[in-house]
């Protein structure tokens, strides 16, 4: 049965596309609304946040870091509502690989965001903000985004196999907004309480969007902290770590659903 | 040859809830058995451990002759399954559904659209065309559903509560689309609450309350098994009701909408002189009168209740 893994996990993404395109309009919003939160943490609660050079600088490489991590809650979103339809039994009687639904789901999901990127990225530009690294560090760029997107999505299905209701997700919800807020998406963590800038350095997503920063050539912004110098180290190894820990808990959890 | 389900001693705990409690079932191939029970007797359990969707505690279960714990692979192979509640994706379309579904059986992508329009052919869904399956009717979406359990042609075909919730219309529809499947040789597991689909469609029949058997055999035996043959009254005057009641042998169950008095028998035809003369000497006046076998309802309260006691 495992021989079929990729093949039934594209038949489960292929699943997921044909949701897309009968739902035009939700993916849509899902590509409008991170845009929507750029331009307005660009326009309105832009500049005077201490950062050298032009904020929309600083603010893209946060933006898209933040982006790949409320990730989470759309994965964990679309997981529960399909565990709680009643076409799950149906594909866990039969004889397919039982990842399968997880793998297809987590290649959609990649997808979406990278799509996702592609508009962000574009409106960046619309919007002035100058890549000065060259295109292999773009590339590296957008790798390292999608890689945290990637922990973020099997975080995501592992919580919602945990919370089991759509109902639950609300209250991870509430909790991935400060976690997405306490980075130096928007703020360097040397605006803030000596305290909070040392935690902010250490969260993942500053991470990313430190060493996204650096790629792009922007001056430096990073301080003398150990998490601070190590960041690109960091933006790499937290993933791989968070995928590490969530993506066997959360296909041995499939498993084991009905025990 | 072997029997298609085996099911020996099964256990499941929820907690320090039994669902099931020492289930014993036996199918032949190529037979429909049906597991009658109330809500809540464990019917939907057992289907769940049979279809490998559910680990059971205790016992043994073999489907098709394979072992559903250690050789689940093996059992889904085999099965088909239509569950209480549509088990395909209501966003997608009727075709685009059958045409996952054969994929993820592996027939290949062409085979798996071919297949498709077969099924949708013979359960008269040809022309849903791209709708999608939240928009069908209950029957339609339940033919479907029946339709994607029989994608491999199973050798076994598990049919939980099949027209719950289905009008009069839905039911005859997935009716007989059973039967039409039990002419090919499929073995068919149907729970059911409704007593007349039990004795319409099953060769046999296990009735199941709290968990375990309490009664198995074909519908004959278990109507035989309950006091045997009944008489009915039915009465033009329904205040001599009760009146008749006490002239009837046994215990008299009256059913005012019908007017109607219902009492077990023994000997046939004694009981019908004897009811007619006791009538007559009480100057009542009988709209009908007729010796016949117990329905499964009765025999269904009956057994339960006894259960119970």
């Amino acid at each position: 049965m495992s021989g079929y893994v990729l093949t039934d996990s594209w038949t489960m993404t292929r699943r997921e596309l044909a949701h897309w395109a009968r739902q035009p309009v939700q993916v849509v919003v899902g590509l409008v609304f991170p845009v929507m939160l750029l331009l307005m943490f660009g326009y309105l609660i832009g500049g005077g946040r201490g950062v050298e050079g032009a904020y929309v600088d600083f603010l893209i490489p946060g933006m898209l870091a933040l982006t790949m991590a409320f990730g989470l809650e759309a994965t964990m979103l679309a997981v529960t509502q399909d565990l709680n339809k009643g076409v799950i039994d149906r594909f866990r009687s039969m004889p397919m690989a039982s990842s399968a639904v997880l793998v297809g789901r987590s290649f959609a999901d990649m997808l979406q965001s990278a799509l996702g990127l592609l508009v962000m990225i574009g409106v960046g530009h619309a919007i002035g903000w100058r890549w000065n690294g060259g295109f292999g560090a773009l590339l590296g760029a957008v790798g390292l985004l999608l890689l945290l997107r990637f922990a973020m999505l099997w975080a995501g299905i592992h919580l919602a196999m945990v919370a089991g209701k759509p109902e639950l997700v609300q209250a991870v919800q509430i909790l991935v907004w400060p976690v997405g807020f306490l980075s130096n998406a928007f703020a360097t963590p040397e605006s803030m309480p000596g305290w909070l800038g040392a935690a902010v350095e250490w969260n993942p997503i500053s991470a990313t969007a430190t060493t996204v920063r650096d790629l792009a050539g922007i001056p430096d912004v990073a301080t003398g902290s150990w998490a601070a110098e190590h960041a690109a180290l960091l933006a790499v190894a937290w993933p791989l770590v968070l995928v590490a820990v969530f993506f066997p808990l959360a296909v041995s959890r499939f498993r084991r659903l009905g025990r | 040859m072997t029997d298609a389900i085996v099911v020996e001693g099964v256990r499941k705990r929820y907690g320090d809830k039994s669902a099931l409690d020492g289930l014993d079932l036996t199918v032949a191939r190529g037979t429909v058995h049906g597991v009658l029970g109330p809500n809540g007797a464990g019917k939907t359990t057992a289907v769940r451990v049979m279809a490998t969707l559910l680990r059971h505690d205790e016992g043994v279960v073999r489907v098709a002759g394979h072992d559903v714990r250690t050789q689940a692979g093996e059992v889904r192979r085999r099965i088909g399954l239509l569950g209480q509640h549509a088990a395909v994706d209501e966003e997608l379309g009727g075709r685009q559904n059958l045409e996952m579904f054969g994929r993820l059986y592996h027939l290949g992508a062409r085979r798996a659209g071919t297949r498709a329009d077969e099924l949708l052919e013979r359960f008269d869904l040809a022309d849903t065309g791209r709708k999608a399956v939240k928009l069908y009717s209950g029957g339609m979406r339940r033919r479907l559903d029946l339709a994607a359990s029989l994608i491999t042609e199973p050798e076994v075909l598990f049919l939980d509560e099949p027209t719950t919730g289905l009008d009069p219309r839905g039911r005859a529809e997935v009716w007989a689309s059973v039967r039409s499947l039990v002419g090919a040789g499929t073995t068919v597991l149907l729970t059911t609450q409704y007593l007349e689909e039990a004795d319409q469609l099953a060769d046999r029949i296990s009735v199941v309350d709290a968990g375990r058997v309490i009664a198995e055999g074909t519908a004959d035996e278990l109507k035989a098994k309950t006091g045997g043959d009944r008489i009915d009254v039915v009465l033009r005057d329904a205040d001599r009701l009760a009146l008749v009641a006490s002239l009837l042998p046994g215990e008299a169950t009256v059913d005012t909408d019908r007017r109607m008095v219902s009492a077990p028998v023994s000997d046939r035809m004694a009981a019908l002189t004897e009811t007619v003369r006791a009538l007559e000497a009480a100057g009542v006046e009988a709209e009908d009168l007729s010796i016949r076998r117990p329905t499964l309802d009765e025999v269904f309260l009956h057994l339960t209740k006894e259960h119970a006691a």
